[in-house]
C-alpha cells in the first residue's frame, strides 16, 4: 500500500556541504517500507507542484520513523532543508520496488556513489547474505560513514584522495581486491554504467537503483521511463517505469 | 441538490473527470480512492498500435506548473481493450477514451474498434503538441479539424469530444470548425507549448526541447478560452487547465463548462480529482445552489 501522510519532522541536521539528514515520523509508511524504496516529498509552496522523490536511508519500524539523507539541489530541497523538529511535511510512500534482500548469494558488495550512498545504510542492515561489504565513493567530504561501517566492512573512495582509495568505487574494488557474489549499486549514471560493465565482465549478478525526472511517482504519467531489454508490463514496448517497475533493476535488464 | 450533468446524452453523476494523460487508465489512482467518486475517467491517449513515446527527460517543473513531452506513450488499442477497459468497468463512473493517431485512418481505426466496447464517450486528441506527426497537425488548421471530425463521426457509435489546442490565434474558429464537422462535445484546453532551459547544463530541460505547459499557471488562459468558446458554439464544453480545487472548477463552470477535468493537480495530490468533486458539493451548499447546471455559463 501507498500512503499520503502529513509526517512530523523528528530531526533535521546538515551532515556535509549541501547534504542533509531528515528523520520523520509516519503513521504507516515506515512499517511497510523497505531498503531501496523512496518517498515523494511535497513542497508547501504552491508554485512547486511536483513531489521530490527522495530515497530512504534508514527505517525504524518500531518507532515508525524514516530517515532520508538528501542533497540540496534546488528550491524544493532547499525548502525541505529548513524544516525543523515539530514541523510537518506531506509525504507519499513507500514507493518503488526496493532491493531484493534474499538472492541466495553468499557475499554482497554494496556500492554507493555520492547521493546514491544513503540507501546502502538500510540495505546493509537488512540483506540476508552471509557477508556484506560496503564501498562508498565520495567527491571529497565524507558522510554516513559510521552508519555504513556498522552494516559491514566499509571501504571508502574519494575523488580527491583525501580519504581511502583515490578514485571511484571501482578503483576501491580493484585496490582492495574486493570480490562479490552479488552487487547492489546506486549512484550517478557514469558510475552505474561502469559497475554494470564490471559485473558483466566478472559474471556477477548486479542490482542497480536508477534515477529519472518524475512527475506522479506512482506509475501513471510515464515521465520517468528507462530503456529496458525486455518488453515492459505497462506499454508492452521497452520502457520500464523507474518509479514503479524500479527504481531497482537487474543491471542486465536496462540499457544505461 | 443535483450534481448530475449531461454530455451529449450521457449522464455523469458529477461534472468532475480526469484530464487525459495524467491518470493513466485509473489503475494507479485506484490505490488511493474509489474511482466511482468521479463523474468520468478520461484515459491516456490510445493509438492503434503501441507507441514508445519520447526520450527522457520528459518533464520539467515550471513555476506554478510543468512542461511535459511524454510523446503519447501507450500500449495500443488491443492491450487497452483487453486489460484497461475491464478494469475501468468495475467502477461506477463513465469511461471516456482519449484517442490519438498519426493519420486520419489511425484515429478511425481506434474509434471503430471502440464502437463495440463499453465506452461512454470518445475524446479525439488532435492537440498534443509533443508528437511530430498527426495530433497537433489536425488541431491548428480549422479545415483539417473539421475534416477529421467528420471522418471520425462516420465510425463513432459513441458521442465524440474534440479536444482543442490552445496553440492557435483564435480558439473560436477551431471550436466552430469542430462543431461544423459534427462534434458532440468540446474539451479544452490541451497544454500550451513551452520551453525551459537548464542554465547549469546549458541545454533544454526536456529532451524534446519543447513541451506542453500545464498546471495552475495556465488557468487564466484556459478560463478565457472556455468563455470565448461557450459564446461561440452551442456544444457542451469540458473545461480544464490548471484546476487544483473546487474553486478553480467553479470558475470554469461559470465561464461555460458543463464539466471539468483535473490534470496536473493529480501529480501534486493523488486525491485531487475526488477533492474537487467533494468541494463542488460544499460550494453548492454554501451558496444554496440546487442544481449545478444553474452555474454553467452563468457569468456572461
Amino acid at each position: 500500500m501507498k500512503y499520503r501522510e502529513s509526517a512530523a519532522v523528528v530531526e533535521q541536521r546538515q551532515i556535509a556541504a549541501d547534504i542533509y539528514s531528515l528523520w520523520i515520523r509516519t503513521e504507516r509508511i515506515a512499517e511497510e517500507a523497505g531498503p531501496g524504496q523512496f518517498l515523494s516529498l511535497y513542497s508547501k509552496d504552491d508554485s512547486r507542484m511536483l513531489p521530490r522523490p527522495i530515497s530512504i536511508c534508514e527505517i525504524d519500524r518500531e518507532g515508525k520513523r524514516i530517515r532520508m539523507v538528501y542533497r540540496v539541489a534546488g528550491k524544493g530541497t532547499e525548502e525541505f532543508s529548513r524544516l525543523q523538529a515539530g514541523d510537518h511535511i506531506e509525504v507519499l510512500g513507500p514507493l518503488g520496488n526496493g532491493f531484493p534482500l534474499n538472492t541466495g548469494k553468499k557475499k554482497a558488495v554494496l556500492m554507493g556513489g555520492g547521493i546514491g550512498i544513503p540507501p546502502m545504510v538500510q540495505l546493509a542492515r537488512e540483506l540476508e547474505t552471509e557477508e556484506v561489504q560496503v564501498i562508498a565513493g565520495y567527491r571529497d567530504e565524507l558522510f554516513l560513514t559510521d552508519e555504513l561501517a556498522a552494516g559491514g566492512g566499509l571501504c571508502i573512495a574519494t575523488e580527491d584522495g583525501s580519504a581511502g582509495t583515490k578514485g571511484n568505487v571501482l578503483d576501491a574494488v580493484r585496490e582492495q581486491d574486493v570480490t562479490a557474489d552479488v552487487i547492489y549499486a546506486c549512484g550517478p549514471m557514469p558510475m552505474l554504467r561502469a559497475v554494470k560493465a564490471y559485473a558483466q565482465e566478472k559474471g556477477i549478478e548486479c542490482w542497480i537503483s536508477m534515477e529519472e525526472r518524475m512527475a506522479c511517482g506512482i506509475g501513471a504519467c510515464l515521465a520517468c521511463v528507462c530503456q529496458s531489454k525486455e518488453v515492459d508490463s505497462h506499454t508492452h514496448v521497452h520502457n520500464k517505469r523507474v518509479c514503479k517497475d524500479g527504481p531497482v533493476f537487474l543491471s542486465t535488464e536496462v540499457e544505461l | 441538490m443535483n450534481t448530475k450533468v449531461m454530455l451529449a446524452g450521457v449522464e455523469l453523476k458529477n461534472p468532475v473527470m480526469t484530464a487525459s494523460g495524467t491518470f493513466g487508465s485509473g489503475a494507479e489512482y485506484s490505490e488511493f480512492y474509489d474511482l466511482s467518486a468521479l463523474g468520468a475517467v478520461v484515459t491516456k491517449g490510445v493509438a492503434n498500435a503501441p507507441w514508445a513515446g519520447n526520450p527522457t527527460p520528459r518533464i520539467a517543473e515550471t513555476r506554478g506548473g510543468m512542461l511535459n513531452a511524454i510523446g503519447l506513450q501507450n500500449p495500443g488499442i488491443d492491450v487497452f481493450i483487453k486489460r484497461d477497459l475491464p478494469f475501468l468497468k468495475k467502477y461506477d463512473t463513465k469511461i471516456i477514451v482519449n484517442v490519438c493517431g498519426k493519420t486520419v485512418e489511425d484515429y478511425c481505426a481506434v474509434v471503430e474498434r471502440l464502437s463495440a466496447e463499453p465506452v461512454d464517450l470518445l475524446e479525439i486528441n488532435v492537440s498534443c503538441p509533443n508528437v511530430k506527426e498527426g495530433g497537433i497537425a489536425f488541431g491548428q488548421d480549422p479545415k483539417a479539424l473539421e475534416a477529421i471530425t467528420r471522418e471520425v463521426k462516420k465510425y463513432a457509435i459513441q458521442p465524440v469530444i474534440m479536444k482543442l489546442s490552445p496553440n492557435v490565434t483564435d480558439i473560436t474558429e477551431m471550436a466552430k470548425a469542430a462543431e461544423s464537422g459534427g462534434a458532440d462535445v468540446l474539451s479544452l484546453i490541451n497544454t500550451i507549448t513551452g520551453m525551459k532551459i537548464d542554465i547549469h547544463r546549458r541545454t533544454f530541460a526536456i529532451a524534446n526541447k519543447t513541451g506542453g505547459m500545464s498546471g495552475p499557471a495556465v488557468k487564466p488562459v484556459a478560463v478565457r478560452m472556455v468563455y470565448q468558446t461557450a459564446q461561440a458554439v452551442k456544444l457542451p464544453i469540458i473545461g480544464m487547465g490548471g484546476i487544483c480545487n473546487a474553486e478553480d472548477a467553479v470558475e470554469f463552470i461559470l465561464a461555460g463548462a458543463s464539466a471539468v477535468s483535473v490534470g496536473t493537480a493529480n501529480f501534486a495530490n493523488p486525491y485531487a480529482a475526488r477533492e474537487v468533486a467533494q468541494g463542488l458539493e460544499a460550494y453548492m451548499r454554501k451558496y444554496q445552489v440546487e442544481d449545478i447546471r444553474e452555474l454553467v455559463g452563468a457569468v456572461r
